[in-house]
């Protein structure tokens, strides 16, 4: 059991609290640096795939977990991202800034897409989304000068400075581009979270009500709640599309955003580690349900992989609603606190008086 | 000289009048109490001073500002706290998270300073917790700093709440039912911060409250309200003898009782 004995406020502002807890992350840090020669390029790839996934993610999680809007359209974020990375690129910027400018412009478009959005609530918004997904599919097909239409697009060349960045030439490259970018999302959500902003997403998430008797403008946090998580995920987008190296409107269908908000829910809603934790699931379980029919010596069983996620995430809504990241939360409080943990420390009490909704 | 001031507000709800044509001024560095029966429209005053309900006649100005042209994210950067009757706190957050949000309305950072966490943000944010160190020193919150809401008891929440509207360093603070469902002692305890706002932070304090004892230590006037509108005004004691507020609560018949055992005493 540590006790944290605090005598100053910036030991509440850093970034890790501890030097213990620093020393973990920069064994991780290490550990994921020495990956290449650790791995097979195989997995490698793999592992690229998941950090990409934890990209887009981190979006959803900021959107979802943190500010309590649910978006089952991110996918539309992420088509956008990609196809303004590559536009950007064949007008001849460097592909970093094109990356970059395509997060930034995707976040922008999302947020004005919030507008209107975000006077829904609850299932309505859930709706409006998956509309923007399914309309997205057809905007590219429409759009076929700038998106190649259904015949899609061959992934241009990326180099970084001077640097070919190619997934079957040097894979360990992109394995370190998705690996910065998803350090560099991470830490943004981070610097979020300690911040007056941050703060005011969970306030939006928890009560409306009284964040706007605190001065929170209601709409504002949730406009910007939006086009943030739309940057970070038009980000991802862009990694995911690029690292596929040809895709089309089928790449980015609605069931890829269906596919990020299971993830968030497994991982654990509203903690970082919860989009890396689901990452892994979602990338990892489609070579597993491989490998294992192979093991039991019969072809591909079409539909089984739809069929698991489903059942892992009923049975994360039913079992563990704060997902592995929240699991591993209570298995690491019983052990620091052994042998005094209770059994509810975690179970929300049930309040059955709520002020009145004012709308 | 008068803080806050509502003149002939009145606001329906379709046929139903919940508050008609009601008149008051809260002075400054003064605590003043609304009772009355339930449904008398108390916490609806305060649902308009906090913009979330618009009266269809009438004004409200705070300090000569008019409150009526505002937005409901605005009122607070006047200087304007509120608690709720049922706890509203931030649950799946921290109690120093909490009161942190009560310092929004003294947010300076811009979006991309807080992202990068660059420029003025740290210094910004350690003032942030400077300040909020201040209220939980104020309430003896130490203990319960980094608890989550969700599993604390329900006696602290209602001071964290009152907490995180004290941590938005307001000039009037709204209370509705600081006393609801607290132990005599932390209803004790509630009175010795109630004084201590209006005396030491200048605080002043409009506050809904059902518990006349709690009203009669701390309050300087009291307004009695009944069916949306005022019965009486006056210091606590002439307005718990007044004909008229105990009719509201008690009935007629009560009053020729208070009547006739007054006249015994005699």
């Amino acid at each position: 059991m540590r006790f944290h004995f605090k005598t100053s406020y910036d030991q509440d502002i850093r970034l890790f609290p501890d030097g213990w807890t620093f020393s973990l992350y920069a064994a991780l840090l290490v550990l994921m640096l020495v990956m290449p020669w650790l791995i097979s390029d195989f997995y490698l790839g793999e592992m690229t795939n998941v950090l990409i996934w934890a990209v887009a993610g981190l979006g959803l999680m900021l959107l979802t977990g943190q500010t309590g809007q649910v978006s089952l359209g991110h996918s539309a974020f992420m088509a956008l991202g990609c196809y303004l990375c590559v536009n950007f690129i064949e007008m001849g910027l460097p592909f970093l800034a094109a990356f970059l400018l395509a997060g930034v412009v995707t976040g922008i478009i999302g947020g004005i897409i919030a507008i209107p959005a975000l006077r829904l609530h609850g299932v309505y918004l859930a709706i409006f989304t998956l509309a923007l997904a399914i309309l997205a599919d057809d905007m590219i097909v429409i759009l076929e000068p700038w998106t190649g239409g259904v015949n899609g697009y061959f992934a241009p060349e990326i180099w970084i400075f001077g640097v070919e960045v190619n997934r079957w030439v040097n894979p360990s490259a992109w394995y370190y581009l998705a690996l910065g970018t998803s350090i560099f999302v991470a830490l943004l959500y981070r610097n979020l979270l300690r911040s007056p902003l941050g703060r005011a997403f969970a306030a939006v998430r928890d009560s409306e009500i009284s964040a706007q008797a605190m001065g929170v403008d209601v709409a504002r946090t949730k406009t910007l709640a939006f086009g943030l998580s739309c940057a970070f995920a038009g980000l991802g987008g862009a990694l995911m599309g690029l690292f596929a190296g040809a895709f089309n409107n089928e790449t980015f269908n609605f069931l890829i955003a269906i596919q990020l908000l299971m993830m968030i829910i497994i991982g654990g809603l509203g903690f970082i580690h919860g989009a890396f934790l689901g990452a892994i699931v979602i990338a990892f379980l489609p070579q597993f349900l491989s490998i294992l029919t192979d093991q039991m010596g019969s072809s591909s069983i079409p539909g089984l992989e739809v069929g698991v996620f489903g059942m892992i995430l009923i049975a994360f809504i039913l079992f563990e609603p704060m997902g592995l990241y929240g699991r591993w939360l209570k298995i690491r409080t019983w052990l620091e606190l052994f042998p005094f943990a209770r059994r509810d420390m975690f179970r929300r009490q049930k309040t059955y008086l709520k002020t009145e909704r004012l709308r | 000289m008068s803080l806050l001031t509502l003149e002939n507000v009145t606001l329906k709800f379709g046929g139903v009048t919940a508050v008609n044509n009601l008149s008051m001024s809260v002075n400054e560095g003064e605590v003043f109490a609304l009772v009355g029966p339930n449904g008398a429209g108390k916490s609806t005053v305060f649902n308009m001073i906090s913009r979330f309900y618009t009266p269809v006649r009438g004004s409200i100005t705070f300090d000569g500002q008019d409150l009526l042209k505002l937005r409901p994210h605005e009122v607070p950067k006047l200087g304007i706290a509120r608690t709720f009757q049922n706890i509203e706190l931030f649950e799946r957050a921290t109690v120093l998270q909490n009161l942190l949000v009560g310092r929004h309305r003294h947010r300076k950072t811009t979006l991309v300073e807080e992202l990068f966490f660059a420029g003025r943000a740290r210094a910004e944010e350690r003032a942030h917790r400077h300040a909020v160190e201040e209220v939980i020193d104020f309430l003896d919150l130490q203990p319960y700093r980094d608890k989550m809401i969700a599993g604390l008891p329900y006696g602290v929440r209602k001071v964290v709440e009152l907490a995180r509207a004290l941590a938005t360093k307001p000039r009037l603070l709204l209370l509705d039912e600081p006393a609801s469902g607290l132990s005599v002692e932390e209803t004790q305890d509630m009175r010795w911060w109630i004084d201590d706002i209006r005396r030491q932070m200048g605080i002043t304090v409009l506050m809904v409250e059902h518990d006349m004892g709690l009203v009669g230590k701390v309050c300087d006037r009291v307004l009695a309200l009944a069916d949306g509108a005022e019965l009486a005004h006056g210091t606590p004691a002439e307005v718990q003898s007044h004909p008229a507020v105990i009719e509201a609560y008690l009935g007629t018949a009560a009053i020729s009782k208070t009547a006739n055992a007054k006249g015994e005493r005699v």
